[in-house]
């Protein structure tokens, strides 16, 4: 049976809805949070490298490089502020963390 | 083809199987080395579709900078993530029914999708792939010509993430004893020397 763009598309759908799921399960735990937006990232990577290699257009993978630039950074601008919040609370708990009253 | 078939469902089913393992593995460090290997995982994906740029970028970037960041961030607070999971069944009636409506919808959308032949040649004209080059030439073509403000804006991205996540985590400690070579070269000899007169039979 011949791989098809929907079957890439379902994978990322999947990969999407277990990063959301995930952020649900884990409500306590900032990094698994973290590593679920990582999930949803590179479901949205896997969906457009698909598109670009379907549709025979480049673009799909430029922006995916530059998908992938805003997740490192994403990643290492939210690890230090967990870095720094434990450092200053000695706790990561979700549940604590409304100083700001947002 | 057969062969490319069984390669692209057993690279799925990793991804899904250790993507659904980082979001419900009890030690957080097993939840970074699942999250490594759905990486790996969906860049054998990546190559299956052509990109393979993309592809060792992922593996560079995602498992060797975000990843082993996660690891040394798990692995350098001391939190008791026993305490953080009790939660854990409370929220999962709720998360469960919200993803299960989300995969539907995402499913239904997948399956009564359908490209027009017109959308493809379309497509195409943008940055058409040129068959006798490999894909990271193909790219090369692309980004430092068309797209080179964005590459220059993605470089000032991660400057900025690098400064910040500096600036964020720097601190001065008291008591800390650092060279500082400027007060050593300034430092002059009647600062620190004294002559004193010494009578005999006397101290200091």
């Amino acid at each position: 049976m011949e791989i098809g763009l929907a079957h890439y598309l379902t994978v990322s759908a999947i990969l999407l809805t277990l990063g959301i799921f995930g952020i649900f399960l884990n409500r306590k735990n900032v990094i698994v949070i973290l590593m679920s937006i990582e999930l949803m990232l590179l479901a949205v990577n896997i969906n457009l490298v698909a598109f670009s290699a379907y549709l025979g257009n480049l673009v799909g993978q430029v922006f995916a490089l530059f998908i992938l630039t805003v997740a490192a950074g994403e990643a290492a601008i939210g690890l230090a502020i967990l870095v720094v919040y434990f450092r200053n609370r000695g706790t990561i708990a979700v549940e604590d963390i409304h100083h700001m009253k947002g | 083809m057969i062969i490319s078939t069984i390669a692209f469902y057993l690279f799925a089913a990793m991804t899904i199987a250790s993507a659904f393992m980082v979001i419900s593995a009890k030690n957080p460090v097993h939840s970074v080395l699942y999250l490594i290997l759905a990486f790996f995982n969906s860049a054998a994906l990546f190559v299956l579709l052509g990109a393979e740029f993309i592809a060792m970028i992922l593996i560079v970037v995602y498992v060797g900078a975000v990843a082993v960041l996660f690891l040394f961030v798990v692995m350098m607070l001391d939190i008791n993530f026993a305490e953080l999971r009790q939660g854990f069944l409370q929220y999962l009636p709720i998360g469960g029914l919200i993803g299960l409506i989300l995969l539907i919808e995402l499913i239904l959308v997948v399956s009564g999708w359908a490209l027009s032949p017109e959308a493809i040649q379309v497509g195409s004209q943008v940055a058409p792939t040129v068959s006798d080059l490999t894909n990271t030439e193909q790219l090369g073509h692309v980004i430092y010509t068309d797209y080179a403000y964005l590459f220059q804006i993605a470089g000032m991205i991660l400057l900025v993430a690098m400064i910040g996540a500096i600036v964020l985590t720097n601190r001065t400690r008291p008591g800390v004893r650092k060279q500082k070579i400027a007060e050593q070269v300034y430092r002059r000899p009647e600062d620190s020397m004294a002559v004193r007169k010494v009578e005999p039979g006397q101290g200091v």
